[in-house]
């Protein structure tokens, strides 16, 4: 009965079932924020530093690695009719128990990160991933799944994080401690105080045109491997 | 509707019943393992603010156990104080401030300030400032929060309450004067309160 689910987003990558191809898909083929466009908000929203994206990315990554587990193993009790709504209740219920954890272990990120763990449950990323893998699939790939699609998301907050901390902060890296809870480690990178810092950088705007680039930069790297 | 499709119906609501119940199990299970941990981060991060803001010799009491609230006629809202006593005696206060005429929103603080009307610190718990320019009124990016301290009323005199640009004592920041004019303009604003319930303060046992 699952199989006759309608389809939405589903690719003929995504049911291939060799972990290696659903980690290059997850990673770079079928990446949810370069290739399927997917949960843009909290990327460009949050990704003004590295640790920033680093912790968001963590966080989704889990929640996406959990809530595919969850579907896989409980999808012979799916409804097709009331699937979506079930994949709210998974999805929902476990960004709250992260958001919990975070508030409890990570209370400085928690603060820093703010409205966009509970808003975590709207990225859309995580339920294509419910509705167009995990439903469909067996525990453990749907698993391989989950942390492809969160790596790939992660790295893709991370690496623009990392962008518009350098050009608008000059740094790299810093406040690492509110992650990992640590005493204050000095920056990477640090261009000193006399670099005064693109400001556009750590803005919205900035967050778009600089995110827009790496799409550039993304599609010509495929271009040029298609053409090889 | 027939009867089948109403026992299908039936059944659907039923399935999703008990996957919101299974989850309703598992998050008051993590809520109740993590309740006591997030409430001791809580009190722990506004005890740091306290004790940075106002000097622990001078209170023998945790300052959290004395929170009291009065109306701010002025601006008619209320404030709660952190009142510090030292042998039962009055010693100094720290007070919630709010600036509403920031840049972006309301400029959450805690002004310390000691029994003789001296400010002994300023933090900027909560503002959504434009990063990279208002907000370096967190002690994170930048050390002006301190010039505040060791101000009263007088010194400097009540027309010099304001930033340099207005011929006034505090810095505002290149590119950005509505933040720290707001800020300095609300601290002011503080310490004519705190003359205004200082008689109840002196009398608080």
């Amino acid at each position: 009965m699952n199989e006759t689910v309608s389809s939405l987003g589903n690719t003929g990558s995504a049911q291939a079932n060799h972990w290696k191809k659903l980690l290059g898909d997850g990673l770079w083929h079928n990446n949810p924020a370069t290739v399927q466009l997917l949960g843009l908000c909290p990327l460009l929203a949050v990704s003004n530093t590295t640790i920033n994206g680093l912790s968001l990315g963590i966080a989704t990554a889990f929640t996406v690695l959990l809530s595919n587990i969850l579907v896989s193993a409980t999808k012979r009790f799916l409804v097709p009719e009331i699937r979506i709504p079930t994949y709210v209740i998974i999805i929902s219920g476990i960004v709250t128990i992260v958001g919990l954890l975070m508030n409890a272990f990570a209370h400085d990120m928690y603060l820093r990160l703010g409205i966009f763990i509970p808003l975590i449950i709207t990225n859309c990323a995580i339920l294509a991933r419910a509705e167009a893998f995990a439903s469909r699939n067996p525990v453990f790939e749907s698993a391989i799944d989950g942390i492809a699609t969160g790596a790939g998301f992660a790295a893709v907050l991370i690496a623009l994080g990392a962008i518009r901390e350098l050009i608008g902060h000059g740094t790299l890296l810093a406040d690492a401690h509110l992650l990992f809870g640590t005493s204050p480690l000095p920056p990477l990178i640090d261009l000193g105080e006399h670099y005064r810092g693109l400001l556009i950088a750590i803005l919205p705007p900035g967050a778009f045109v600089l995110f827009g680039l790496l799409l550039v930069l993304k599609n010509l790297c495929t271009q040029e491997k298609d053409r090889q | 509707m027939d009867s089948s499709k109403l026992l299908l119906s039936h059944k659907h609501g039923i399935v999703l019943a008990c996957f919101a119940l299974v989850t309703t199990l598992v998050l008051a299970t993590t809520q109740c393992a993590t309740s006591n941990r997030i409430q001791r981060n809580e009190e722990l991060r506004i005890q740091n603010t306290l004790t940075e803001i106002l000097p622990p010799q001078i209170y023998d009491l945790p300052l959290q156990q004395n929170a009291v609230e009065f109306l701010d006629l002025t601006a008619n809202k209320n404030r709660t104080c952190y009142i510090a006593t030292l042998d039962g005696r009055f010693s100094g206060v720290v007070i919630t401030a709010t600036a509403a005429d920031g840049y972006s929103g309301d400029i959450e603080m805690l002004v310390g300030i000691m029994a003789d009307g001296t400010v002994s610190g300023v933090r900027v718990t909560k503002h959504s400032e434009t990063p990279g320019l208002g907000d370096a009124i967190e002690l994170q990016r930048s050390d002006w929060i301190k010039g505040f301290d060791g101000k009263n009323l007088t010194t400097p005199v009540e027309s010099r309450w304001t930033v340099k640009k207005q011929q006034g004592e505090f810095d505002q920041f290149t590119g950005a004067t509505i933040t720290p004019r707001a800020v300095v303009k609300e601290v002011k604003n503080t310490l004519l309160f705190f003359e205004s319930v200082k008689p109840q303060l002196l009398n608080y046992e």
